[in-house]
Formats: structure tokens, sequence, C-alpha cells
């Protein structure tokens, strides 16, 4: 009895230990993801920039983690601006957002799609008087990341893509691959495609884009969970870049800011020439997009099969969800302070740091207006 | 243990009151403690009880909707509409990836236990008991990401030998030879090592409590060091082996981090445990969980309900394996 006590006692402290090491370690790694070393020279820079306008007290938000480092930065440079404001973001994932938010338990929510009929409905109920919106604010470019020893250079398209993540195309050297890229020696491999394990708006996003650029290639309905059979997958958008990254023949979709480091392929869009992911090219075909939102709401239809000239369009744009009326009093100064500032173009600009695509400026500037209203 | 030192100072006269039973003069100290004890007893068969009805409420609801078979369906698509999902898949993993798991961890248990108590010398057993409780101590998720980054590109090597040697098995068969080995053979490996350290706590412990005149009855006969132990030691820890390898496998049907980050998911059915694919219970949970709908949480919930009866059935019957095999050792010792 006293021995297992003892033992127990013993492994609570270690569990302890561990426990604070891997908190201590999962910060650090944030604040890695981040990037961009300009962070602190692009605070000191915004700060005059920011209009604290009576905003206090503390905001709580909850939501996509696809957003998490953008609002992350945003935050610590508003909180250096206006020393009265707490803002707390948990990236618990959008589902968990948006129900945070419809239970009336944080100022905003942060989400990778924007709002179903029900949950505007039952939004209802926390905005009095007035119903929840969609304000589109970061754009997550998504790249298609792949490690193929020998094969810097790899093009590919909408099709070929498709089949690739339908294990259609199960090995490297296949004809439609080879065709796309002339130059390159693939070798005779098997094709690992690595999905995400847990419900994303990466996937998402991704799926959608196979689906209207290839709707022949691709029967699934689409959603937040993966549908195809068959490939790899892995747990996080960490996890998909660390299994592309030690496995030989691995292709995978992944957020931008994971993608260092790893091989990104280019894609032929029908536009003049192969497109390369970078935080432009994505932008470019955000602005292609449709305000497809009504009254009040700025929900986006982006344009996945776009061929306008040097546009990546596999991005995902996350909204910022809160109450055109019926915001709560104590929270409503501070709020509308800070989503002003995130919208504003100082912040925006300061997102490629991040790997992240600023919102194009008809679209930014609709975003700021809408904030402007909130009540 | 604290409440006892402070309710019940121990009065000279008890022991001798308790010995006449009923008779005996009750205290206040006395009746507070029985009182407060029987209060803690209620109080967890109230919280199972809640946890039971929750479970069955909202399972009940989520099954109610499922346009496809509860028990049958692979997919589960519960955030669609309409929803579609089924726990065949999760209930086939759970179970391969915690037979494997307890096929590798409990002759290795058993045997780091009879090592422990007796052949290891007494400086080498102390060292050994704490790195074995160093194990149990590190987290889930630990194990996870040592899993994912450390032992599945170290596994290829083994996966591939496997496929081809034993392939003709059809179990060590890779439809597609050279994948990464994300698949429920790894995530066995894992829980297996994980518990590990629960199974050989226990059996060493029951080990230990072989009558000392077993033994040496035994080796009174001219047996060897290894005949004594089959014939004396280990059919009296039998049961104790037996219900600690029931608390292993129960941890390993409900281990959640570690599957999730080395196991490749699908909603593939197969006997090939070299393929990645198929999914448990508590990882298909956590990794729906943060984006679910509320009637895809439901779902979720419904399909914890299924482990938790699972976690039941195993309990009963390491109980009735138990009893029965006491009948044995009581009418041996």
């Amino acid at each position: 009895m006293k021995l297992q006590r003892k033992n127990r006692l013993r492994a609570l402290s270690f569990g302890a230990i561990a426990v604070s090491g891997a908190l201590a370690l999962t910060a650090c790694g944030s604040d890695n993801n981040s990037g961009g070393n300009g962070g602190g020279a692009s605070a000191s820079a915004n700060a005059s920039n920011i209009k604290c306008d009576n905003a206090k007290g503390q905001l709580l938000a909850s939501g996509s983690t696809a957003q998490q480092n953008a609002i992350g930065q945003w935050s610590k440079d508003f909180m250096a601006a206006c020393s009265g404001v707490q803002i707390n973001y948990k990236g618990v994932g959008s589902g968990a957002g948006i129900q945070d938010f419809l239970q009336g338990n944080t100022a905003f929510a942060g989400s990778d799609s924007s709002l179903k009929p029900d949950e505007v409905a039952q939004s209802k109920k926390v905005c009095k008087g007035g119903k929840a919106i969609d304000l589109p604010m970061v754009g997550g470019p998504i790249a298609v990341i792949y490690n193929l020893d020998g094969v810097d250079n790899l093009t590919l398209d909408a099709p070929t893509l498709a089949k690739i993540f339908d294990s259609k195309i199960k090995k490297w050297n296949d004809p439609a691959i080879a065709k796309l890229n002339p130059k390159a020696k693939l070798p005779n491999l098997a094709i690992q495609a690595y999905h995400r394990t847990e419900d994303s708006g990466t996937t998402d996003n991704f799926t959608k884009y196979l689906k209207a650029a290839a709707p022949s290639d691709w029967k699934y309905s689409g959603g937040k969970a993966w549908q195809a059979q068959g490939g790899q997958s892995a747990k996080g958008s960490s996890g998909v870049a660390a299994g592309v990254k030690q496995t030989n023949g691995s292709i995978a979709y992944d957020e931008l800011s994971y993608a260092k480091g790893l091989q990104m392929a280019q894609l032929d869009t029908g536009a003049s020439k192969p497109v390369a992911l970078t935080t432009d090219s994505a932008s470019k075909a955000i602005a292609d997009a449709k305000i497809v939102g009504a009254d009040g709401d700025l929900s986006l239809e982006l344009n996945y099969a776009t061929k306008a000239e040097g546009a990546w369009p596999i991005v995902l744009v996350t909204y910022e969800i809160a109450c055109d009326k019926g915001n709560k009093a104590d929270t409503l100064p501070a709020t509308k302070a800070f989503l002003k500032y995130i919208s504003s173009d100082d912040a925006q600009a300061g997102l490629a740091n991040q790997s992240y695509a600023p919102l194009p400026k008809e679209i930014a500037t609709k975003v700021q207006s809408a904030i402007d209203g909130l009540s | 243990m604290e409440i006892t030192k402070e309710t019940a100072p121990p009065p000279p006269a008890v022991p001798a009151a308790a010995a006449h039973g009923r008779r005996g003069v009750t205290r206040p100290g006395d009746r507070i403690f029985s009182g407060l004890s029987r209060g803690s007893g209620i109080l967890l068969l109230v919280l199972m009880a809640a946890i039971a009805v929750f479970l069955t409420v909202r399972a009940a609801n989520a099954i109610s909707q499922d346009h496809g078979n509860f028990l049958t369906t692979f997919e589960w698509d519960a955030n669609t509409t309409p929803p579609v999902f089924g726990i065949a898949v999760l209930l086939y993993g759970t179970l391969v990836s915690s037979v494997i798991a307890m096929a590798i961890a409990v002759p290795i248990a058993v045997g780091i236990a009879l090592f422990m108590t007796h052949y290891a010398p007494r400086r080498l057993g102390g060292p050994l008991a704490y790195v074995i409780d160093l194990l149990a101590a590190v987290p889930s998720i630990v194990y996870g990401l040592w899993g994912a980054l450390f032992l599945v590109p170290h596994l290829q090597g083994l996966t591939s030998w496997l496929d081809q040697y034993l392939g003709w098995t059809v179990i060590f068969d890779q439809s597609n030879p050279g994948t990464a080995p994300r698949n429920l053979f790894t995530a066995g490996i894992l829980l297996a090592i994980m518990i590990l350290p629960i199974i050989t706590n226990v059996s060493r412990e029951v080990i230990r409590q072989v009558p000392a005149a077993h033994e040496e009855a035994a080796l009174a006969l001219g047996a060897t060091r290894w005949e004594t132990i089959r014939m004396s030691v280990l059919p009296f820890a039998r049961s104790g082996i037996i219900s600690a390898s029931m608390l292993g496998l129960g941890r390993a049907l409900g281990e959640t981090m570690a599957v999730v980050t080395v196991l490749s998911s699908s909603d593939k059915l197969t006997a090939h445990i070299l393929d990645p694919g198929g999914g448990t219970f508590a990882a298909n949970i956590a990794s729906h969980f943060g984006e679910a709908t509320s009637l895809g949480r439901d779902a979720l919930i419904a399909s914890g309900l299924v482990l938790f009866v699972i976690t039941l059935l195993v309990n009963g019957a390491a109980r009735v394996i138990i009893a029965r095999r006491k009948e044995y050792s009581g009418a041996n010792a």
C-alpha cells in the first residue's frame, strides 16, 4: 500500500514535469510557426495606427486553428498598443468555436467555413435583435507538398491531383504525370498520398478545389472529413508535414506555413504557364471570389476553377463571426476596435510574413465598413 | 486515509467492542466514518449511472437519425446530410490493435516480473522497477509523437520483411508494398509499450505473494529453477496475471492520442494489418470532435457508449476467469 502510494506520487510528479515541459515546447512551437522575425518590427510600426476606441476588458474568442497564428500576432500587437485589453483566442477548431459563440461564451468566433442557415437561426438567441455574420479575414494558401528524390520541379494539374489522391494513379512514372513533366526523371515508385486524419477546413477546401476543377475525376460530395479510400492519413498540419518529410514518394496538401523545407508542386491551372504558390498568387485567387452572403453577411464563394494568370486556386478563407447587432455591451468596443485593426491595411500587410494571404483590397474595404456598422 | 486519522481517534476499548460486534458502544467518529465511506460508495454508483444515462440519451438521439446501419456501416460521415455512420471499422480496429498489443505485452511483462522476482540480483531489481514506473509516467501524447516520428520510419524494414516472408499468411500481406507503416500493427506495438508497466507491476506483486513453502517444496523435490516457476509460481499467480492483463487491455482499448498520431485512419476494414487504414473508437472521437456538428457529437458519444460496453464486458470476463481460477489455487493452497 505504502509502496503503491509512493509510486503514484512519483508518477504524478513525473507527469507534471512532462506536461509542463510539453506546454513549454508547444509554446515555442507556435512562436516558431508564426515565423516572420519581422513581427517585432511590424508591431512597433503598427502601434501608432491602432485605434483603441475605449476598448478595455477581456476579449474571449475561439475557433479555427488555421488562423490562430495570425490572430496571435495581431493580439500581441493590439495588446501592446491598448493596455487595458486582454485578448484570448483559443484554437479549438471551427465547429467548437461556433458552438462557443452560439452559447454566448465568446465575443467572436473564428471559422474556416461560413455559417450554415441553422447556425444563423440559432445565433438570434445571443445576438439580441440581430444575427451572426461572417467577416472574411485571413486567407490561407494551401500548398501541394511532395517528397521525391531527384525531382526538384513538379507540375501537376487538377485531374492528375484528383487521380493521385483517389488512388487511381499509383506510381510516380505514370504517363499522366510524365506528360506534365517532360523534363523530370520520374522513378518507378509508389505514390503515398497523405491527407488529414481529423476533420479540417483544409481538407474541405482542397476537395472543393478538386471537385470544381476536375469534376469528372473527383466524385466525392466533399466536406471536412476525407472521403476517398486509400492513401495515408496523419493528424494535424504538422503531422502531415512530418509524414511527407519522412516518406520518399509522398505527396500531400498542407497549409503554406507548414510547407517550409519541403518541395512544393506547381499547378497547371490552364493559365499560360504553371503557377507556383506564394502569398501573392493566393491573394489573386481570393480576388476572383464572389461575395455570396446577403444582408450584411460577407461570406465568399471562391472560384476554385479560376484560370486567372498567376492565381493559385487552392486557398481557404477563414472568417471572424460576430453579431451584426446585439453584441454584448461590455465587449463591443474591444471587439470592434480589434476587428477594425485586423482588417486594416497595415495588419493585413503583415500576414504575408506568416505565410498567410492578405485580403484583396476590394474585399478588405467591404469588411472594414461592415465592422464599422457592428453594434 | 487522512479522514480516518482525523475522525476516528483510536480509543483503547474499541478492539474489544468491535470483537463483540453490535453490542459495543458506537461512537460518533464511527458513525461519521461509516457514513462517509457509504457516501463515497453511493457517489460512485450515482456517477456511473449518470454517465450511462448521458451516453444512452445522446446515443439514442444520434442512432435514430443515422441513415446507415450503426453496427455494420463502414463510413463515419456524421456531419453530412444525411448522416451516415457506423462502428464496424472502429470496433474491428480497436479489437485488433488491442489484441496485437496484448500478444506482445503479456509475455514480455510476465518475463520482466519473473526476472525481477526470481532471477535479478537485488541491486538490479530496484532500478528496474523504477524504470518501469517511469514508462507509466510518460504521457500518451509523447508516446504518440515518438511513435510517429521515430517508430514509424524505423519499422519500415520490419514490415517489408514481414510482407516478403510472411505475406502468404494474408495477415502480413501488404497490398501496396513499401507504404509507410502507419497501420494497426504499429499502433499495436506502441500500445504494447504503453500497457507494459501496468501488467508488469501487478504481475510482480502477485508473483511475490506466492508462498515460499510452495517454491521450497518444488526445490526440495529436485526441480530446477524453471521447473519451480512452472510448477509452483505460475499456477498460483495465474489469476493475478490474468487480471493484470485485463487492466492492460482496458487501457489499450481506450488509448487515444498515441493511436491518433500513429495510425493512418480510413473507412477501410481489412485483414491486412500492415496496410494503412482502420481506426479505433477513442481515436475516432478525438479526431472528429473539434469540427463536429451537434448531431456529429451525439454520434461520437454513441460510439463512446459502445466502448463503455466493451470495457464492461472485458472486466466482467476477467472477473469470471479469476473467480474460476481462485477455486483451483484455493484448493492448492
